[in-house]
């Protein structure tokens, strides 16, 4: 979407591995997850349930290359052929258009299904704010969803919405987080919800004689707010874990932690790849469930 | 009897000048950062249009979201209120009425005295107000004036899948990036801003002749789009359709005087 | 489990919540509903190890559901909801 923006929230840099104390021709099923986001693109391959390998790569123009891309990035330093692998699940927006699922589960489920897995079974809440949606998860300890709630009808709370501000305030976006605390005093949070009239009120704010660090820490500020007005809808519970890229974004999420009063789990593992870790457990269930391949 | 209706908007103040039920002046200014200094440019204008001096005044009523800078004002005048009155006095008969304001709209349902019966709002959303086209016309590299026109050389309907401002701004420059042609977007926008618009309508019910009201009512893409939306032949737009809450306002301030 | 469809903006709330544990698919709900919101699929795509036929709102819908619910929302009083009704269940709730 932003290609030609230069330096981004986002910013990730496309990465692939595999796991050198497997030997993959021993496990008894392969299972592959592959999570079409509108931004990036993951694929996973998980052999008994242990992460195997995986590759993790920018969406292109369409859906189907991207599944594709993702996938031979992950085999790419392994010996397997994607023959080999048992059963894939196609996740993600893009998910429709994942030529090799075996079947589709959706975003919300393979996500609290991999947060289970990287934070550890303690998790219930669960937030992903991607550039265009943000998801509120709750679940229980086996990571099975019990309330969620997905917004990406409006940009306020999402990664866009920092985007529009940073281009605003010609502030990069990656400075945003560090510079939103180079302030005297916290400011009140910017009061539109709405981003196109959070704009109006910047650059009214702005005219007032407001510095530029205030007015991204107001805005963060009401960042924080507004993902803490979904999180609430669907219920705070302890553990919490947080992915997607505002995980980068320290200027929304220490205040989030503020508003909610608890500290994030820590992970080992790359919180990008928590809809495609998620997508190849449920596919492990799946085959040992004995469900057969829709193909 | 004398009366002034000033409109505070989000973008622009409008006054209209009454006397005996007869508009005799009108004027606009922008609001910018300063409503006060607004209110007073636009209240000059009209009395200069009126030919009038500021004592000649009985009442003035205010209105609009920026009612309560309005000093001068010695009747505030409820928003849903003025656009029923005026829509009234505008369009006999008529008992539906919408105000599409920059960042706000606001539909009416009247009786023939133009009292309130019904009314429902959208605000602190930019998709259902005139923002959205505003949004759109910078999106596309148009002209806003021009958009509307733009849209009535269409012959194709396609949907628009966004319906935030934000996230449409994307779709419609990804659309243009697929060569999609500029007249056939343009009525996509207003297609989508007018399915908002015809949904709040009819929260209170479609009567015929449904007034509209608001800068919007100059757009004829969006117009059409409505009456399709609406499945009507015809809406009523006074003229000069953003000075419709003023009007109101200087109505209602003139039955409270007497 | 609670599946809310719909979305938050800065005007409102708008979501339908649909009780997962409840639902039996069984459709009632989609034949009343005037907005065309709702359907009945055969697995609920949030929970894979669910059997049976789910009613969700509609992909195309879930960001359009304050104006599609419209219709059955009057502003001058609230009837009772056709979709909420119908469900023998009582799985359907609506947040606005």
């Amino acid at each position: 979407m932003s290609d030609d923006k230069g330096p981004e929230f986002w910013r990730w840099t496309e990465s692939n591995w595999v796991n050198p104390d497997i030997r993959w021709q021993e496990a008894q099923f392969l299972t592959g997850g592959i999570d079409v986001g509108s931004v990036s693109s993951q694929a996973v391959i998980m052999a008994d349930g242990v992460l195997y390998a995986y590759g993790n790569r920018r969406t292109g123009s369409d859906s189907q290359t991207s599944a594709q891309d993702a996938l031979n990035f992950a085999l790419e330093k392994t010996d397997l052929i994607q023959e080999e692998v048992h059963y894939f699940i196609g996740t993600g927006y893009g998910r429709v258009n994942v030529p090799m699922a075996d079947r589709t589960v959706t975003e919300i489920a393979c996500h609290a299904k991999g947060a289970n897995f990287m934070y550890g079974p303690a998790v219930r809440t669960v937030l992903d704010v991607g550039g265009q949606d943000i998801k509120a998860i709750r679940c229980d300890d086996t990571g099975k969803v019990t309330n969620f709630l997905m917004n990406d009808k409006c940009a306020a709370g999402t990664g866009r919405g920092m985007e529009v501000f940073s281009d605003l305030l010609g502030v990069p976006i990656g400075d945003v987080g560090a510079r939103s605390f180079e302030v005297d005093k916290e400011p009140p949070p910017v009061s539109s919800t709405c981003v196109v009239y959070a704009k109006s009120e910047a650059t009214d704010l702005l005219r007032k004689g407001w510095a530029v660090n205030e007015v991204l820490a107001a805005y963060c500020a009401a960042m924080a707010e507004r993902i803490y007005s979904l999180l609430e809808r669907v219920g705070i519970e302890r553990e919490f874990a947080v992915t997607g890229g505002i995980a980068k974004n320290i200027g929304v999420t220490r205040r989030l932690r503020k508003l909610m009063g608890i500290e994030p789990l820590k992970t080992t593992y790359d919180t990008q790849l928590a809809g495609a870790i998620g997508a190849a457990l449920f596919g492990l269930a799946l085959c040992r469930k004995g469900k057969s391949r829709k193909t | 009897m004398i009366t002034a209706g000033i409109d505070c908007g989000a973008k622009n103040t409008k006054t209209i000048i009454m006397k005996d039920g007869t508009i005799i002046g009108r004027a606009s200014a922008p609001t910018g950062f300063d409503q006060r200094e607004a209110v007073k440019a636009s209240l000059t204008a009209a009395l200069e249009d009126a030919k009038l001096d500021r004592e000649q005044l009985d009442h003035i009523g205010g209105t609009g979201s920026g009612a309560m800078s309005i000093e001068e004002a010695d009747i505030k005048v409820n928003d849903i209120k003025s656009i029923a009155a005026s829509a009234a006095y505008f369009f006999r008969g008529a008992h539906t009425a919408a105000d599409v304001g920059a960042e706000k709209t606001r539909a009416v349902k009247f009786d023939e005295n133009g009292s309130v019966e019904d009314f429902a709002v959208n605000e602190k959303c930019a998709a259902g107000a005139g923002a959205f086209i505003e949004a759109m016309s910078r999106a596309l590299e148009t002209k806003l004036e021009e958009l509307g026109p733009l849209a009535l050389t269409s012959e194709k309907s396609i949907p628009m899948n966004a319906q935030c401002a934000i996230f449409a701004e994307s779709e419609v420059v990804g659309l243009i990036h697929a060569r999609t042609p500029k007249k056939d977007i343009s009525r996509a926008i207003h297609d989508a801003m007018a399915g908002r618009i015809a949904s709040l309508i009819r929260r209170i019910g479609v009567n015929p002749d449904v007034v509209i009201m608001g800068g919007v009512a100059y757009n004829p893409g969006f117009i059409e789009a409505l009456k399709r939306e609406l499945h009507v032949d015809r809406v009523c737009i006074p003229e000069k359709p953003e000075f419709g809450a003023a009007t109101g306002a200087a109505i209602v301030a003139a039955q409270h005087g007497r | 489990m609670l599946a809310s469809y719909g979305y938050s903006d800065g005007s409102g709330a708008y979501f339908i919540t649909v009780d997962t544990d409840k639902c039996d698919g069984c459709g009632e709900c989609v034949g009343v509903c005037p907005g065309q919101v709702l359907e009945v699929i055969d697995e609920d795509p949030n929970d894979p190890f669910r059997d049976g036929p789910i009613v969700v709102v509609r992909k195309h819908k879930h960001n359009k559901i304050k104006d599609d619910c419209g219709r059955c929302k009057p502003a001058s009083c609230r009837p009772p909801l056709p979709c909420v009704e119908a469900c023998p269940n009582r799985a359907i709730a609506h947040s606005w």
